[in-house]
């Protein structure tokens, strides 16, 4: 008995040991996707722990708020995004003060990376050279240069007018141009100076110059690692690791890194690996049939399973009962058949996002509540129609022969109306496999991922490697339920649908 | 003894049933006969407690039937319909045991039962195994007709049980039936629309039109000593052409 106890003991402990994790999170832009991959792999390769990046999981409240809730444990953040979204502080304060002030939530900021992604202005490699123009206060002396800035950046305090005032700048503040735009306005030498972010890829792509802000008057965004405090404690080595990413990056070396993905193509995780120098970048090449089958795919096909799975378990338990409810009790037909029918006309993008703030959180609970609510309306209905088109002679006939309306349903009425119920399983199955691509914009995973990617970065062939398997499991599942027609629907039914 | 007394019952706008009231003596055979639409079958559900009636009573014995001992009243009825009734999904066996098998009936029990029922119902026992949609029609109203016997029931209600069949089974198995009742002594009720059939079980015949009784009595009554104009046509219309032929 002892030895049995010691033993569980120890398998239990083995499992606890084993099952250590790390989730990464990062938010929806490319170098986000990036930085996630860089800091995914770099603990992966630690070895103390079995490591997950959840990618572009949303904005930063919605980042923040996994994090908070444990769901991640890590992801790169901006010093200023901290100091004014997250802790919305009043001061500016340095990764010190930072730190003071994500104590008492039980999260802590470290590892300067080594840039700083803010704003700033640019001008051609060529013309600033040609006016030796290098920093923002060597454009006073030039007031005849054309200023093209984006809507956005004249509009913000902390943007055009402040650094008008803070430099004393000469220039008449410009009309709003599209940030789109303005590359190739610059690129046409249309305009002289161009608002944009500091690691933009675009910055090399078109041999601009970033002029010093010589005042400081721009925020600082480092980007550091923000994590859940108890990281260093509970996996040391992956934390060591980690740490030793400290300075790595410098602006160009970011820009370098933004423009492989953005404007070359490559998918994060080859950017991360050429970056890690890790040469295994013709392993998982930029193919389609290479992305289909990246590593991540059994993750993935698992959690779209697992989401279509337990969605439609939930839905079967409340909408067979609610479909018998709605044909034993006449006078609940109506609202139970509306309702369930209402559901199905949300969007599925704002049922989602209605979910995140009732649950508080983001990620698999709100995203298994709005499937199973959207698997609903073809189960009941079915079960519904099913049972009501019971001709009316055999539910007579069970009713004469003395059985109670309990038995009669279980052995009479539901076997009989089993088809039409397991046509709606399969109905509400096959639409949960679409929707629940949609699923991975609120993070809970899925082929959906790769599809929000895809999105994000205008990338077909990763888009492609996100919806051919989605597709695929909704042939998958479509067959799975011509099977399963045949095993649980009453063979009687068939021969007697046979002798028809 | 089962009883209707002052029973009414609306339909439809068009159609309303009684006040009708009638008795059905214990071990009796009775056929009601009639026009469609006259509220034969009406009666049967009415019995059976399928529909309630508006106004009346039906009794059993002393028992006034209603929705708190219907279930337990329908367990000494059989009920058997037009098409047999017979559920696709189980196999006539399945078919004829379920009553049993819900009343949680000792298994041993259930098969002698299901044998004895085969040779009163002249059905191969190793017919039980098939689906009902794998029967002929001849088979599948004496399989119906064993599900109704399970329980060995006082009563069995018979709504054109031979409608579906064609002519030569129908004649064979009315031989059969008339003998099985004598067998089982219940009070039959059976509904049918042919005259002929109604004869050939019955002493005594019910014709109902509209709702409302016409007349009651033997086929011979009906014939020489018409209540109605209207018996004396529904009886000649039912002359068969060959016996015009004969004549």
């Amino acid at each position: 008995m002892k030895i049995l106890f010691a033993a569980a003991a120890i398998f239990l402990a083995g499992t606890a040991f084993c099952a250590q994790t790390l989730t990464v999170g990062s938010k929806r832009f490319t170098e986000s996707y990036i930085l996630g991959e860089i800091v995914a792999m770099t603990a992966q390769h630690a070895g103390d722990a079995q490591v997950l990046h959840r990618p572009g999981l949303g904005n930063t409240g919605i980042v923040y708020a996994a994090l908070k809730n444990g769901e991640i444990d890590v992801y790169p953040e901006y010093t200023g995004t901290i100091e004014r979204e997250i802790l919305k502080a009043s001061g500016p304060l340095d990764l010190e003060g930072l730190n003071r002030e994500l104590a008492p939530l039980g999260l802590a900021a470290a590892v300067p990376l080594g840039f700083n992604n803010t704003y700033a202005l640019a001008m051609q490699e060529d013309r600033a050279r040609a006016l030796g123009v290098r920093t923002i206060s060597d454009l006073v002396s030039h007031a005849d240069v054309v200023m093209g800035l984006s809507q956005e950046f004249i509009a913000r305090a902390d943007g055009w007018p402040g650094l008008k005032k803070a430099y004393g700048l000469p220039h008449d503040t410009p009309r709003g141009l599209d940030h789109g735009l303005a590359y190739a306005a610059i690129a046409a030498g249309q305009v002289d100076v161009i608002d944009a972010y500091t690691t933009d890829a675009k910055i090399g792509r078109y041999k601009l110059r970033v002029l010093e802000d010589d005042r400081h008057f721009f925020p600082t965004y480092d980007a550091v690692l923000l994590y859940r405090a108890d990281l260093p404690r509970r996996l040391p080595r992956t934390w060591e690791a980690l740490s030793r990413l400290r300075g790595s990056l410098d602006e160009n070396r970011m820009i370098a890194l933004n423009a492989r993905a953005e404007l070359d193509g490559k998918s994060f995780a080859d950017v991360a690996r050429e970056f890690l120098g890790e040469r295994q970048s013709n392993v998982a090449g930029n193919g389609l049939l290479a992305r289909l089958f990246a590593p991540d795919f059994g993750r993935l096909a698992f959690e779209h399973v697992t989401l279509v799975g337990l969605s439609l378990l939930a839905a079967i338990a409340i909408g067979m009962p609610l479909g018998v409810l709605a044909f034993r009790v006449s006078a609940s037909r109506r609202w139970v058949l509306s309702a369930v029918g209402v559901i199905q006309t949300v969007p599925s993008l704002a049922l989602f996002a209605f979910l995140i703030p009732l649950f508080g959180k983001i990620g698999s609970v709100p995203a298994l509540m709005a499937l199973f609510l959207y698997a609903l309306l073809p189960i009941v209905r079915n079960t519904y129609t099913g049972l009501s088109d019971i001709a009316p002679a055999l539910r007579e006939s069970a009713i004469a022969l003395g059985l109670s309306p309990a038995y009669r349903l279980r052995v009479v009425e539901l076997p009989l109306a089993a088809r039409a119920i397991l046509a709606g399983v399969k109905t509400s199955a096959v639409i949960n496999v679409g929707t629940a691509t949609i699923a991975a914009f609120i993070g809970a995973g899925g082929f959906g991922e790769r599809i929000a990617q895809g999105l994000a970065l205008n990338d077909n062939s990763m888009l492609l490697a996100g919806a051919i398997p989605a597709a695929a499991l909704a042939l998958i599942v479509d067959g799975l339920f011509e099977l399963l027609d045949r095993w649980l629907v009453p063979a009687g039914l068939r021969q007697a649908k046979a002798a028809d | 003894m089962i009883r209707l007394d002052q029973v009414t019952r609306t339909l439809s706008p068009r159609f309303a049933l009684g006040p009708l009231s009638l008795e059905f003596g214990d071990g009796t055979t009775s056929v009601l006969i009639g026009p469609s639409g006259g509220g034969k079958s009406t009666v049967l559900r009415l019995i059976a407690g399928l529909v309630a009636p508006d106004g009346g009573r039906v009794l059993f014995g002393n028992d006034v039937l209603a929705p708190g001992n219907a279930q337990a009243l329908r367990q000494r009825m059989g009920y058997v319909i037009q098409e047999g009734g017979l559920f696709p999904h189980l196999t006539a066996g399945e078919n004829v045991a379920l009553v049993g098998r819900y009343l949680k009936r000792p298994p041993g029990e259930l098969r002698a039962r299901l044998e004895d029922l085969c040779e009163i119902a002249a059905i191969t026992p190793s017919l039980l195994a098939r689906y009902p949609a794998e029967l002929s029609g001849g088979q599948r109203q004496r399989v119906a007709l064993m599900r109704a016997l399970l329980l060995d029931p006082n009563v069995l209600l018979l709504d054109e049980p031979l409608g579906a069949l064609d002519p030569v089974t129908r004649r064979g198995l009315q031989e059969e039936l008339k003998s099985i009742f004598a067998r089982v002594r219940k009070t039959v009720i059976m509904v049918t629309h042919d005259m002929a059939e109604a004869a050939h079980f019955a002493g005594e015949l019910i014709l109902l039109r509209e709702g409302r009784v016409l007349q009651r009595g033997s086929l011979d009554d009906l014939v020489k000593r018409p209540a109605d104009p209207y018996v004396t046509e529904f009886v000649s219309a039912h002359r068969s052409p060959l016996d015009r032929a004969r004549t």
